[in-house]
This record gives structure tokens, sequence and C-alpha cells, in this order.
């Protein structure tokens, strides 16, 4: 039972990085049809600059509590991520709007790997360490350990879904950004400028995703220049399990992704009577996912994106 | 001839003509590039082996309009088919194999590369057959999980029993031989010296050429319009009586078959083959070949995978050279500056020639035509 | 008419041209093996080239670096005493470095270039995955290999003449593992982990079966990938079995992060493993948590040897980084093919070829001389543990 629950934590933990990353790529998706591959190579920008950032915050504040130099870092990861991403919605996407369907899909991976190329001319190879700003003393809760990274990173993340679905359902600009993903040329008839909430959108994600490379870097405390583009293809399969377009769904699929990963890799043993081992992690959580594509493909809450032959 | 260049149509002479001059320049390619070293010769093996994967891929992308990021599945399965098949692997772990076959297993290619084609082939039935329903983007995710399935089944089934030898791989993988001739050593043919390299070379062009009239032949026919008929518009296909479901599959599986023959091929070359040659960004690459060459043209297609297989060989020589030259110093290595251009070629490519370096002429052979642009822009 | 050929014509000279250009701006390839004295420069000293093949780009581009720095302090410290004399020639070393990118398509292409590229001899590759299938094309050209790092028993059984390794392999590296944990740190139950390459799970494997030879028991058998930064789910599994000690087969890079989380989740038994772990990096990645790690390294430990603590710091002084694991070994092959040319007498590649197998060299490493498959004999392998962040000499099995 003990195991259980820690596996549950483990999961969640995993699961709250890649709802982060998932919205991102959700949100992209609803409005442009796009899958921005790119997206999990800005997370590890996020977490690239949070790390230089950190380093140096320390240097000059050799004082400082922890939690204030990885706020630090994080506030200057942000705008870093939002900038990229925009740039790239700009020169990348935005004049394949009207083109066929595999172009941006192309583009993307196409950036991504110019995103990588990047990373790896600024910050080296090698493996980066990320400094130890948080303890990692184990604590005892429930039954399972943890540490205070991994409570932070369970609770910010559900603090900042909130705070986001407040947002796509009680402000002006989540209104906007719901009809334009709905239907964009009435959205623009009533007054919605379609420029300015893709760019928005762009913005959102980008800096969830900077959150999430925050984190990421925390957890394991290791940061280098692909370390994004395997989270970000798994937040992808997230968003579509939950259903493509769809907010809440890419929240749910995230969740539920990490925690198929966890207790997969700690139960497929026992479920096959040890024919497959946690060797098999992998495919078990891709199964999953291919099952659930295949008897209800709109994903588990439906997806939202309007108007698709 | 006249199916790639249609100018050609009216003039029987140039048309033989233009064959001849390119036969030429096709046989007398390695021995151009063999002055730069074998290293080449063994770079244009490879990129005919790509050509042929690009085909392949083109069938099920560019004609059938499938996104299937998972391609390189079948490469590998026809690769661990002729590498089971040509080594001593299972004779040394299973004791019956080993008893009824007491000189090992070794099987000729006329065997191995007909087989290979179907066994991947049923593999692509496989993949098609759930995903039927499946569109677009959820379509390449899931061909995606596939081509990774595919590799972590290789990758470990080595226990309880010894079938793939998990990531060690499998070595001593009998090279070629056709009649008495093995294409592991050298070889003499009327005073012409040809090492293994040339003589590999060799046989994947007369594959590649196989494989390039098998595809011209396939987009003339009826199957051929029926894919595209399902590319432009699934629907009104349908209406049209096209059976999508057998279209799809065939699709899928006929695809398949060009890589389990190039699959075959590269072990039998490589003398050794493991997992970690079938990863994700294999089947990108591939991908990328198609989509940079011309989708659903297959002139095109031929010279996408030309460039990006030869590419990062030419990079490989220039780059170091030019910067010493001019700073003394190596700036960018030569590597990260492949994957840079790379990453670039792509992108730009998409921005200013969408349709690909070398697009189908206008009529008829259409690549994807646009959905309904959904934003004023 | 054939418009769409004559756009093609000026196209296809221009790339006819780009590629003999090519040819131009490099060193002449030689065809033939018995050429590369023909192939320099002054009058006085002719060059012989010395190939090295590792990653020089990917996640172990460090040590790949760091066995190509190794080889180069060889060349280097060789011509600064002279050069090689041979006979009445003398001849200087030149070092042909290429990068495999640890990916076996790759290895076999870098191969083929250090072939063409008239070397006689050559120093690789670092991963066995790369080493293997590179080998054939090494005996297909009769040219002599000595791999510094590449531990597969595998490479060695395949027959070829031309196939010498420096390190110890992983069957005895998986015994000393084994029966270190048995012996020394008295663990009754081991858990085995490996990151499912040919190193990681070929190391784990021999240390499972030895271990369970010696009456330990392995309560949990489990696997990840060398991509993977997450092992709480496979961690919290062997968390539950209490094993006495955790054994990794894997590289430094993703020991790292298991270690951290190894702490994290409470699990406080000794973390056992092999070569790829043993370097200053994983200390670097484990921060805090490198303290529970016992590791082995093929060989000598390097500072407990004379010239150990001198070879370490003129790297230091040359390259401005630390040894990272295998540089030694890739110094002291460099050695062992020099030792074979003087042997020799001459310089082509059959001649060093067979020379090799009667090497009695004293190394860095200890001495080097070969089995009749081309292993090391009495390859020894050295123990260490992390104290204080930095790796300690704990003993030496020979």
């Amino acid at each position: 039972m003990e195991t259980f629950i820690q596996q549950v934590i483990n999961g969640l933990v995993l699961g709250s990085m890649y709802s982060l990353i998932a919205l991102g790529y959700t949100m992209v998706y609803g409005i442009l049809n796009l899958i921005n591959f790119a997206h999990g190579d800005v997370m590890t920008f996020g977490a690239l600059t949070s790390l230089t950032t950190a380093v140096l915050l320390q240097a000059m504040f050799p004082g400082v509590p922890g939690w204030f130099i990885l706020l630090g870092g994080l506030l200057a990861a942000i705008p870093v991520c939002v900038t990229l991403s925009l740039v790239i919605e700009r020169v990348a996407y935005r004049p394949l709007r009207n083109a066929p369907r595999l172009a941006p899909l192309i583009t993307a991976i196409g950036v991504s790997i110019v995103l990588q190329t990047i990373a790896m001319l600024v910050w080296g190879r090698n493996f980066l360490t990320y400094p130890q700003l948080v303890s990692n003393n184990p604590i005892h809760v429930f039954g399972a350990t943890v540490t205070q990274t991994k409570i932070a990173v369970i609770s910010l993340s559900a603090i900042v879904m909130i705070g986001l679905m407040l947002l796509v359902n009680r402000t002006r600009l989540g209104r906007a950004m719901r009809a334009t993903s709905e239907n964009p040329r009435v959205a623009s008839l009533m007054g919605v400028n379609p420029n300015f909430v893709i760019a928005a959108t762009f913005a959102i994600g980008a800096a969830l995703a900077a959150l999430a490379g925050v984190m990421f870097a925390t957890t394991y405390g290791v940061a280098h220049f692909y370390m994004g583009f395997l989270p970000g293809l798994k937040a992808f399969t997230a968003a579509v399990l939950g259903g493509i377009g769809n907010v809440p769904g890419a929240m749910i699929g995230g969740l539920l992704l990490g925690l198929i990963e966890s207790l997969g890799a700690g139960y497929v043993g026992e479920l096959t009577g040890g024919v497959f081992g946690s060797n098999y992690q992998d495919v078990f959580a891709f199964l999953i996912l291919v099952a659930v594509l295949i008897f209800r493909p709109q994903g588990l809450l439906g997806e939202r994106v309007a108007d698709r032959s | 001839m006249t199916s790639i260049f249609p100018q050609l149509r009216n003039n029987a002479a140039a048309a033989w003509v233009a064959m001849f001059v390119v036969a030429v320049l096709l046989i007398a390619l390695p021995y151009l590039a063999g002055t730069l070293g074998n290293a080449w010769v063994r770079a244009l093996a490879f990129m005919l082996l790509y050509i042929m994967l690009a085909l392949g891929l083109n069938i099920v992308v560019g004609f059938a309009g499938l996104l299937d990021l998972g391609y390189i599945a079948f490469y590998a399965v026809g690769a661990y088919t002729y590498a089971l098949l040509a080594s001593p692997h299972l004779a040394q772990n299973f004791a019956w194999i080993a008893q009824a076959f007491p000189n090992g297993l070794h099987n000729s290619i006329w065997f191995v590369i007909p087989l290979s084609a179907g066994i991947a082939a049923l593999f692509g039935i496989l993949l098609g057959a759930p995903v039927l329903k499946l569109r677009g983007d959820y379509l390449a995710i899931v061909t995606l999980g596939f081509g990774e399935l595919i590799r972590i089944f290789l990758n470990n089934l080595n226990s309880p029993l010894n079938i793939t030898n998990g990531p060690q791989g499998i070595t001593l993988i009998d090279p070629v031989t056709i009649g008495s001739v093995n294409f592991a050593r050298t070889q003499n043919f009327f005073g012409l010296e040809m090492s293994s390299v040339y003589l590999y070379y060799y046989l994947f062009l007369v594959l590649t050429i196989i494989s390039i009239v098998i595809c011209i032949r396939l987009q003339n026919s009826r199957l051929g319009r029926a894919w595209m008929a399902i590319r432009e518009d699934e629907i009104a296909a349908k209406a049209m009586g096209i059976n999508v479901r057998n279209v799809k599959l065939l699709a899928f599986s006929l695809g398949a078959t060009f890589g389990g023959v190039a699959g075959a091929m590269f072990s039998a070359f490589q003398g050794f083959v493991s997992p970690e040659s079938f990863i994700l960004n294999e089947s990108i690459i591939v991908l990328a070949m198609v989509v940079l060459g011309g989708l659903g043209h297959i002139p095109g297609v031929i010279l996408g995978a030309a460039l990006l297989a030869l590419f990062p060989e030419l990079l490989r020589h220039t780059v170091t050279p030019v910067q010493m030259a001019l700073f003394g110093e190596v700036i960018v290595e030569a590597e990260v500056l492949r994957m840079m251009l790379y990453g670039l070629a792509l992108v730009l490519v998409m921005l200013y020639r969408p349709k690909g370096l070398w697009p189908a002429p206008e009529h008829g052979i259409n690549p994807v035509v646009q959905r309904h642009s959904r934003l004023a822009a | 008419m054939n418009q769409q050929l004559l756009r093609f014509a000026p196209v296809a000279i221009a790339a006819a041209l780009a590629l003999t250009a090519c040819n131009r701006q490099e060193t002449p390839a030689t065809k033939t093996a018995e050429a590369p004295a023909k192939a320099a420069a002054a009058p006085a000293a002719e060059v012989l080239k010395i190939g090295h093949v590792a990653p020089l780009t990917g996640g172990i581009a460090h040590l790949g670096k760091d066995n190509e720095n190794g080889a180069r302090l060889a060349v280097e410290e060789i011509n600064a005493a002279g050069g090689l004399k041979v006979g009445d020639k003398t001849y200087k070393l030149d070092l042909v470095a290429e990068d495999d990118k640890a990916d076996p398509k790759e290895g076999t292409l870098a191969a083929q270039k250090i072939v063409d590229s008239g070397a006689v001899a050559v120093v690789g590759h670092l991963n066995s995955g790369t080493t293997i299938p590179a080998s054939k094309i090494y005996a297909d050209a009769n040219m002599a290999q000595i791999s510094p790092s590449a531990t597969n028993p595998k490479y060695t059984e395949q027959g070829f003449k031309t196939a010498f390794r420096v390190c110890a392999n992983d069957n005895q590296q998986g015994a000393v593992l084994a029966n270190y944990a048995a012996d020394s740190l008295k663990a009754k139950t081991i858990a085995i982990l490996d990151d499912r390459t040919a190193y990681g799970q070929g190391l784990a494997d021999v240390v499972e079966r030895v271990a369970k030879e010696k009456g330990m028991k392995v309560v949990a058998r489990e696997f990840t990938n060398d991509k993977a930064t997450d092992f709480n789910a496979i961690l919290t599994k062997v968390r539950a079995t209490k094993p006495d000690v955790v054994m990794y087969g894997g590289m430094d890079a993703t020991a790292g992060p298991m270690a951290k989380q190894m702490t994290q989740l409470g699990i406080k038994s000794t973390f056992l493993a092999g070569d790829g772990v043993c370097s200053p990096e994983f200390i670097k990645l484990a921060g805090d948590a490198s303290g529970s790690l016992h590791c082995s390294q093929a060989g000598e430990a390097v500072e407990k040897l004379a010239k150990g603590t001198e070879f370490v710091e003129k790297y230091k002084k040359r390259f401005n980084s630390e040894v990272q694991v295998y540089s030694p070994y890739s110094y002291d092959a460099v050695y062992v093919i020099a030792d074979a040319i003087k042997r020799a007498g001459k310089v082509d590649r059959a001649s060093i070829t067979a020379a090799i197998p009667a090497t009695k060299y004293d190394g860095l490493t200890g001495t080097v001389a070969f089995d009749d498959k081309g292993d090391v004999k009495g390859g020894a392998i050295s123990m260490f543990k992390v104290v204080n962040g930095k790796l300690e000499y704990v003993s030496t099995v020979r």
C-alpha cells in the first residue's frame, strides 16, 4: 500500500509537469490546428535560462535563501520563453496559416532542431547541474516519501492550472480565445483580433512551459540541450489523450499520463505475471493511448476543435 | 523516363539519350566518388537505401496522404528478418534450430528479400488495421508510437527467449552472396577490381531502380489513383465506390515492403544490427526527405533523399577546413552546424517552397490541397 | 526539348566541381595501405597517421573527448621526444580524429573514413555498440584496432585478428563487482538495474549471474533507458524490496539523477556501479547524493601508479580539464601501437597487426599483454568510493 501511494505521488509529480506543457500544446492546437513540436524546446530554454540566472544570483548574493533564487530564475525564464515563442510564431508559423497540413508540422520539427542547436551553442553539450536550491531531505507524509520540491511542484501546478481555468472561463481574453478556437471568422466579426489572440495563446503556453522547465530542472537536478524534446512529445500525447483543444482535457491527460507511466513501471511486472518487466513501461503507456484513441478518438473529454474535415 | 520528364514524351530519341546519360553517370558515380575515398562510396550506398525508404514512405504519405511518423519500424523489421535468418544468433540460442541446421542458418537473398518484403507488409497491415478511422495528427501520434513500440520490443526481446539479443544486437550477419560472388570480398570483373562497397552500391542501385519502376507503375494504376482520391477527399472517394479500408491497408503494406527490403540490405551491408539504428529521429529524417523533395512526386522524393543523405557528409568535409582558414580555429563544430542547417533547411523550404523542392507539375498529380483557411490571416 | 535535363546540367556540373574542390582541400587520400609514408611533408620526418574514433557529440561527448585527449597527449609526447625511429627513418605521428556520435551507422562511416585516410592503426571506438560493427571494416582492411573502453565480450569473440582492447571486459568487471558486493560490502540482497544498452545490460547480467552464484538474493531486476531522467517509479519498486546494495549498469549521465532520486526517496542502500559511472561527471550531477557510490574502473587506479599522478597533471596542464575515465587507456593504446611499430620494424598495417599479439608493454594502466582473443591479459579492476565529493581508491583486483 505504501508503495502504491508512493507511485501515485511520483505519477502526480511527473504528471503535473506534463500537464503544464500539454496545456501549451492544446491551446495552440485548438486555435491553429498545429502541433507545435518546438514547444518542448521552449521548455528547455526555460530550464537552461533559469539555471544560468540561478548560478549568477547565487554568486552575486550568497546569503539569500534558495526559494528566492529559484523565483529569480523563474522570473528570468518566463520573458525569455515568451519572447522565443512569439518570435517562432511570427517567423515560422504565421506565413504558413493557409498552407497544406504537413507544412507547419515539418516547420515545427525544423524549428525544434534549430532551437536545440542554439541551446547547444549557448550552453554547451554537457549535462549541466542545477544548483541545489531547495533541500532534498525526504519528508514522510501519508506513508510516502516526498521532498519539498515535489510538494511545490504538485501544489504550484494545481494553482496555476486553476488560474488558467479562471482565465479561460472568466475573462475577456479567455472568451476571445474560446471564440477564436470555435470559429475564427465569426470571432473576428465580433471584434476579436485573431493575431492578438494567437499571440496571447503562444505567450501563455510559453510561460507555462518555462515554469515546467524550472520544475523539471529542480526535480531532477540536471538540464541539457535536448531535455525538452521527449517530455514535449509525451505532453502532446497527454493532450491528445485528454482531448486536443480542450484545456481541462490537457490537465487531466497530463496527470493521467504521469500516473500511467508511474504505475505502469511499478506494476507491469505483476500485471503480466513477470513476462514483461519495467523495460516495457513506455509500451504500456502507449498501448493505453492507442486504446483510447481507437475506442474514443476524440480523447477522454472530447476535443474542442472546430470544423475539421 | 517519360513519367518523370513529360516533356520527353514527344521526342523518343531525346528520351533514350537522357536515359543513357543518366545510366552512365550512375554506373560511373562510385568511381568518381571513390577517388575521394571509400567513405564516399559508402555514403552513396546509404543514400540509395534512404532513397528506397523515401519511395516507400512516399506511397503512404505522398500518394495516400496518411501521415506516418513510425516508418522506420518496417526498416527494422526487414533488417532483423535478414539478421535472424543469416547469422549464428538463432542457432546459438535455440538448440532445436542448431540441430535442424547443423551448418548454421544461411539464406540466399533470393529467399530473404521476398520474405522481408512479405513480413514488412504484414506489419504494415498490423499497423494499418487499428488506425483506419484516425486522421491527420492523431494518425501521426499513433504511428509514432508504433515505431517506438517495435524498437522497444526489439530492444527487450532477449528474455525469457532470446529472440533479438536485446541491445547488444546481432553480429556476424552473412554478407550478400549471389551465386559464387561474395559481396564482402573484393571481386574482380573483367580485370576491373571492385571492392565490397562498390558491389553493394551496384546491388542497391539495381534495387532502387526496381523500386522506382514499381512506384511509377503504382502511381499510374487504378490503385494509385484510388490513393490520390483518398488523399484529396476520403468521403468523395467512398462515394465513388472506392473501398477505402482496403486501399488504405494496401498503402500501408505496400509502403512497408520497400522499408523491409531496404532493411534487409542494410543488415547485410553492415553485418550488424542493433535497435539503436531505428530510433524516432530516423523516421523524421525519412519524412523530411519526402516532404522536402516534393510530396507525392517521385523524382522530387529521390532528389530530397539524395540531398538529405549526402548533405551531412559534404558539410563534414567543408566546415572544419573553411573555419580553420577563416578564423584559425573551429568555432562551430561540423556536427552542430549540420544540425542547425538541417533544421533551417526544413523551415525555409516550408516557408518558401511548401510543395517541395521539385513538386509535381500542376495538372492531375497535385500534392495535398489546401484545407479551407481558418483565418483571414 | 529536354528543358528539364538542361536545367539540371549546370547543377550537376557544379556538384561535380564542388566534389573535386573538396578533394583538393583535404590531404590526398591514399588507396593502398603501403603508402602512408609517402603522404607527407618534410623530407626529414615522414608522417604516420593513427586514427581515433569516439563520440564527440551527444550525451557522452565528455567521455569521447576525454579518450581523444588521452590519445593526443601520447601522440604529442612521442613527437616531442623526437618521433618514432624505425630503421633509419624517423616518423612523426599524426592523430586522425573522427566522431562516431555513439551511433552504430555513424561508427561504420567513421571507420571507413579512418581506413581511407591511410592510417596505420586505430584507437577506438568508445562504445561497444559502435566498436563491434566498425571492427568488421578494420578487419577487412587488416588494420589493428585497439579499443580503450569497449567492454562487451562479443567484440573479441568475433574472431578478428585485428581486434584488441586494453581494458578489462564486462565478464571480468561484472564478476569483480558482484564479489565486491558479497565480500567487501557484505551484502545479502541486491537490486539490479540497467539502462538497456549493450554496455549497461551486459554488465548487469554478469553481476546478476555471479551474485546468484555467491548466494546473494537478487530482490529486484528493473530497467530504464539511457535517455531517461525520471527513475522514481522503478526506485520506488526497488525501495519496497529493501536491498542492501543497488547495482546500476549504465552511464554517469543517468546515474547522477538516479542517485539523487534515491536520496529523495529515502533509499539508504549502497549504490554500486561500473566504469561508466565512475567519473567526476557523476559526482557533479549527483551533488550531495554522490556519497553512496562504490564503483569500479577497468585497470589499475591511475593515481596509485608511479606515472599516474604525473599523467593526471600533464593532462590537466594540456587540456585544462580533468581526466574522466578512459583517457589513460587511449594513452596506453597509442603507446602500444608505437611499441608494435618499433618491434615490427615496418610501418604497414599488416606488419603492425601481426606484431601486436606479442606486446609486452609496461604502461600507465599496467603491463599490457594480450591473450589469443585480443583481450588484455590480467586485466585489473580497481574499486573506488566517493568520499567528500571525490573518488577515493579502495582496492584492486588482479
